[in-house]
């Protein structure tokens, strides 16, 4: 039967019309986690970030009690030396017994990854707690860079594109990819972004595209090789105009996010920015940013979008992954993981789904000194289609990437 | 028959003959080989013990109480060594020293003994357990012969061994050596006139002519 | 004795084709995806393939002759004086520091937010916020020449000084001397030449390594572009997948162009020749040139230990730092959070480096000490000296990825096994390096002395040749877990991401700026080798309390 359309009626649904096939679920369900108890389940996801970390090490630790599941963190400096690995394996023939059971991947690397059938799947609609993923409300957890999902990745975390900045030295932030552009301007040195293709560091591009682009909507669609050069002239033209007043003169530029997060910290910059609402409130908790940091979005909203996790088709330990996947979208785990103290990830669930008890959860959480509060966030931009970071991204490295 | 018996050995290199040597040295006799340095008398040494380089080459015969050895390992010919430096293994103390010398066999209390008793005919009874680095010049060429005794070796050869010594413990040195080794055919290689007088054997250059002192 | 020997003899074979094996097949790995997929075209198509290849070439050139005259400078006009015995009991632990450890430590202390920026500022600079300098990561590599600069003057300091007893250097500096000439003069013209032909494979192991390394590329280098073996790691690990041809095509370039580097130092040692011999016909005495030259020297010497030695001393700190804003010379208040937090994690991964280094460490020994033994009973010196260097002069970068697709079709998994032997290839030449001279200095005449008492060959070489070799064994055994614990692109290829090392956590770090975390790995990762010298040390001293002779002998490092 199509386990999927069922997922979704279940929810609008008689208890007693799902009952037998709940059942059957169920039966399936108790398969997998009979097969994952004992699994060492390989999590190939960036270790860059000790928060990050501390929370995989967290959800290791609630596996092994829960399902007797262990979760090994393999730590990337780039999400892409994973899936350069199953590609490895694959070419040298090893279609079972894979090193990467597991991958925290989203966008191009899910993109390329689909398409070279490296994953496996369907398998996130058939998890038991994705009845509780807010798919309507957050269509970024079934849209990824515009390409479908299609059940072969599960969503685990939301994020959207926030800027930070000091307030003690800056009393009145811009509003407007305009307004920061004359900002960067008439402070010479105070700004950055990490180094496409960062990812971050791209996700600035697209933020600097939907403000100087007269028709946003063209970023939907794949890239258009007739128009596109007319499309993105302004985006050159307004990093022509900033370049020579970024931090180092652009002639070097941070790595990725936490590099670009240490410059404010350090004081070296003064506005900065990163794709999670929470992380500001976070850092200032842990001592890292003065309590004078705050965040801010632009007039017409900051793009959005959802962390996923993936299957290589050849993993080793697919029933152990897939406990994984569904422990993640656990009510208690999401909850700790918006928890600023934790994490600050913005969660993928739908809490006028969830029982009382586990709103609660969410309802009790201190949003911290520097986070906007879901209103304040303002509209989700969607990302753009893939083959647009892939061109500018090339772009970028023609134009800057060869310093003069 | 008894003895080192030396026939028609010659050592070449590249063609040239570096030693040449035919003998006979019965137990208790000790022929002295002499010539100055780099007169190929460490050669002859090496070619009897077994140690020349490979760019040499030997033929004759020597035979060790009838024994054949040219064709043996160094660790069979039983041939004892002494340089001129004593050579005592540093990271082992007196006692072990000797007892490395020592040959295979016995238990461990009569192996001691043996050392034991062979310290007191060395006049350093109690010296076991000492570091060798911390002995005199003297007592350190007395353990050193002491140690090739008692490997029972069935012939010995000397490579200069009271050159490091000062003029009175030379004398008393060799008065040691050449008691403790008395009943053994003796090599003594020397630049020394007076060790080899007191020898006491016959003198040859190391390309076999007799010698007068 | 046949029993023994036979397997013996075979050592050399296991030695040669342990190290020739894996480089050949990693090439031959490499070079295949090259010439297929147009991976030469999209190379050309690279904008940044010229500057690229001119930095990889540059900063590899620049440092290796820097590196090469402050080491010169170093012993020609410092040897046996009292700065240069302190130099050199610095030597093991500066050599024994991973380079990225070194990379970033240096980092912390040149950076605008640096620890020399806060200490001047306020008072002498005026800065209250970091200056918009552009000192790391600049364009033309400067930081990089200069990180490489201090990790190899340490390094060829080492071998030149293991070589230096060959080339008589004493007499001839008495000799040049007694002539009149002044110490550098002197010391230029009689000695160096000498000491320069036993430092020459070294030295182009530093010109390979300056080319090609990751891992202070990535902490120290540019990166608008970053020097082509950055990219091409960069390129392997694309998502795009359709990239691996391109990577395999600059890996290719890259090979080629340390041949052409290799090829360029030949024509310009030619040209220099004539030099010496010039020189010295002229006559000139130049003791003139002694003051400034010993001023240089000494200069560059403690700028070298300084910047180290901070670097770490930084490091340090921050893992204990908790509040530490610009311009604060010293943290606000000092905390055991990071170390705390950071315990279980650091401790895992600090085990598993362990058990690689020392696995890897082990077998090199073995393997060496097999190889000289063997050496020893053919009574005929081996010539593997360069083989020996050949895992030094390739670029890794060349040979890794064909060795990591090579493991995976034998169905060796990203292990720690499997990295381990990878670390093999790179661990032996420096324990052989280590250990030979030492091996093959040993006094003959005692094995001689023991085999007339009846003593077997093996009885030889377990009773008396490694007991007495204690100590250069156990600093062979320390540089084998020094080089292991700093091994960055084989751990990260052939470990598939699965294992975990200090080295590859380190760098893995730096992208991410958490300098209270990267102090405290990149402590750990010298505390690992700090720890194999320190018992280098004193596990002799202990075993030999008793053995004056032995211990005499020993000289550092």
């Amino acid at each position: 039967m199509n386990r999927r359309a069922f997922g979704k009626t279940a929810l609008s649904s008689l208890a007693l019309m799902a009952a037998a096939p709940r059942l059957a679920l169920a039966a399936d369900w108790d398969a997998v986690l009979a097969e994952a108890r004992g699994q060492t389940v390989y999590w190939h996801a960036w270790g860059g970030d000790t928060k990050i970390n501390d929370f995989i090490a967290f959800i290791g630790a609630e596996a092994k009690a829960r399902h007797g599941v262990t979760l090994e963190h393999v730590k990337l400096a780039s999400t892409a030396d994973a899936v350069a690995r199953v590609l490895a394996e694959r070419d040298a023939g090893q279609t079972t017994g894979g090193a990467v059971d597991l991958i925290w991947i989203n966008g191009e690397n899910f993109a390329a990854m689909k398409a070279e059938g490296l994953l496996h799947g369907p398998f996130a609609t058939d998890l038991p707690n994705w009845p509780l993923v807010d798919t309507q409300g957050k269509p970024a957890t079934v849209t990824d860079f515009t390409l479908p999902t299609e059940g072969f990745e599960s969503p685990w975390a939301m994020a959207q594109f926030v800027f930070e900045y000091d307030s003690a030295k800056l009393p009145a932030p811009p509003r407007s990819i305009a307004e920061l552009a004359a900002w960067i301007l008439a402070n010479p040195g105070r700004f950055t972004y990490p180094q496409p293709p960062d990812y971050l560091g791209l996700t600035f591009l697209k933020q600097v595209l939907y403000g100087v682009l007269p028709d946003a909507a063209i970023l939907q669609a794949p890239v258009d090789a007739a128009t596109y050069d007319t499309a993105v002239a302004p985006l050159w033209a307004l990093l022509d105009a900033i370049h020579p007043a970024l931090w180092r003169e652009a002639k070097a530029f941070p790595e990725n996010e936490p590099a670009l997060g240490q410059l404010l910290a350090d004081g070296e910059t003064l506005i900065s920015f990163a794709f999670n609402p929470g992380r500001a409130s976070a850092e200032i908790a842990a001592g890292h940013l003065p309590d004078t940091v705050r965040t801010f979005v632009l007039d017409g909203g900051t793009i959005g979008n959802a962390s996923f996790v993936a299957i290589p088709f050849n993993a080793a330990h697919q029933a152990g992954a897939q406990v994984i996947a569904n422990l993640i979208l656990d009510p208690a785990i999401q909850a700790a993981a918006q928890d600023p103290a934790t994490l600050g990830f913005q969660t993928v669930l739908n809490l006028a789904a969830l029982a009382p008890e586990d709103r609660a959860r969410f309802d009790a959480l201190q949003l911290g000194l520097a986070t906007l509060s879901p209103a304040d966030l303002g509209p989700v931009l969607l990302e753009p289609h893939a083959s647009w970071m892939g061109k500018v991204a090339e772009d970028w490295a023609g134009r800057y990437g060869v310093a003069p | 028959m008894s003895g080192l018996q030396i026939d028609a050995l010659q050592i070449d290199r590249a063609g040239i003959a570096m030693a040449r040597l035919t003998a006979h040295i019965p137990r208790g006799q000790v022929l002295s080989v002499m010539g100055p340095s780099g007169s190929g008398k460490s050669t002859l040494l090496a070619a009897l013990i077994g140690a020349l380089p490979p760019e040499f080459t030997v033929t004759g015969r020597v035979s060790l109480n009838g024994r054949a050895v040219m064709g043996l390992a160094t660790q069979d010919r039983r041939i004892g060594l002494l340089y001129q430096d004593d050579v005592l293994f540093p990271h082992l103390s007196v006692a072990q020293n000797l007892g490395f010398g020592l040959r295979a066999g016995g238990s461990k209390a009569e192996r001691m003994a043996r050392i034991d008793s062979m310290l007191a005919r060395i006049g350093l009874a109690g010296y076991g357990p000492r570091d060798p680095a911390t002995l005199s010049g003297g007592q350190r060429a007395r353990v050193a012969l002491a140690r090739t005794l008692l490997a029972e070796p069935e012939a010995l050869l000397l490579d200069e061994p009271f050159a490091r010594l000062d003029q009175a413990l030379r004398a008393q040195i060799r008065e040691l050596v050449f008691a403790l080794a008395k009943d053994l055919p003796v090599i003594l290689v020397t630049h020394d006139p007076e060790d080899a007088r007191a020898a006491g054997g016959p003198v040859v250059d190391p390309m076999g002519s007799p010698l007068a002192l | 004795m046949s029993l023994t020997v036979r397997p013996l003899a075979l050592a050399p074979w296991a030695l040669g084709l342990g190290l020739a094996l894996p480089i050949a097949a990693g090439l031959a790995g490499t070079l295949a995806p090259a010439l297929t997929g147009g991976g030469f075209q999209s190379l050309v198509d690279w904008p940044g393939l010229p500057r690229a290849m001119a930095l990889s070439l540059g900063t590899g050139l620049v440092s290796t002759i820097l590196s090469l005259a402050i080491t010169a400078l170093l012993i020609g006009c410092l040897h046996d004086t009292r700065g240069f015995s302190m130099l050199r009991r610095a030597l093991s632990p500066l050599l024994s520091l991973p380079h990225a450890a070194a990379a970033l430590g240096l980092a912390f202390l040149i950076a605008p937010s640096g620890w020399i920026a806060r200490a001047l500022s306020p008072w002498a600079t005026g800065w209250t916020d970091p200056p918009d300098l552009l000192i790391l990561n600049d364009p033309m590599g400067l930081a990089l020449t200069a990180g490489l600069v201090t990790k190899e003057v340490p390094f060829l300091l080492l071998i030149a000084l293991s070589v230096l007893p060959q080339t008589d250097a004493p007499r001839r500096a008495e000799i040049a001397a007694g002539l009149g000439y002044g110490r550098a003069m002197g010391f230029a013209l009689a000695t160096f030449p000498a000491l320069y032909r036993s430092l020459r494979l070294p030295v182009f192991a530093v010109l390979a390594y300056g080319m090609t390394n990751v891992d202070m590329a990535l902490i120290l280098g540019p990166s608008l572009p970053p020097p082509l073996a950055v990219q091409v790691a960069d390129w392997m690990a694309d998502p795009r997948l359709a990239r691996l041809p391109t990577a395999a095509a600059g890996a290719v370039v890259q090979l080629a162009l340390v041949v052409a580097a290799i090829a360029l130092w030949l024509g310009a040692e030619r040209l220099a020749a004539p030099l010496v011999p010039g020189l010295a016909l002229r006559g000139w005495r130049g003791r003139v040139l002694d003051a400034p030259m010993a001023a240089l020297a000494r200069a560059s010497g403690l700028t070298i230990a300084l910047g180290l030695g901070a670097g770490m001393a930084g490091l340090t700190l921050w893992s204990f730092a908790g509040l530490w804003p610009f311009p604060a010379a010293l943290p606000d208040s000092l905390t055991l959070k990071t170390w705390a937090k950071a315990a279980p994690d650091l401790t895992a991964t600090s085990l598993t480096t362990l058990a690689i280094a020392l696995a890897a460490s082990l077998a090199a020994l073995a393997l060496t000490l097999a190889t000289l033994e063997a050496e020893t009973r053919r009574g005929r010196p081996l010539r593997l000296e360069g083989l020996i260097y050949l895992p030094l002069i390739l670029p890794q970068i060349a040979f890794l990825p064909g060795l990591q697709v090579l493991a995976l079709v034998l169905g060796a998994k990203g292990s720690a096994a499997t990295v381990a032997a990878a670390h093999l290839v790179f661990v032996l030449p420096y324990v052989w390096l280590s250990l030979a001279p030492a091996f093959r200095a040993w006094d003959d005449r005692i094995g001689l002395t023991a085999a007339a008492m009846g003593a077997s060959p093996g009885r030889i070489f377990w009773r008396l040749r490694l007991p007495m070799l204690l100590a250069p064994l156990l600093t062979a055994l320390a540089v084998g877990i020094a080089v292991s614990v700093g091994q960055y692109l084989p751990s990260l290829m052939l470990g598939g991401g699965r294992v975990e090392t200090l080295t590859t956590e380190a760098v893995a770090l730096a992208s991410g700026g958490n300098r209270r975390l990267i102090g405290a790995v990149a402590l750990m990762q010298m505390a690992l080798p700090a720890l194999g010298f320190g018992l280098a040390v004193a596990l002799p001293r202990l075993a030999f309390a008793n053995r004056r002779a032995l211990l005499a002998e020993r000289r550092a490092p």
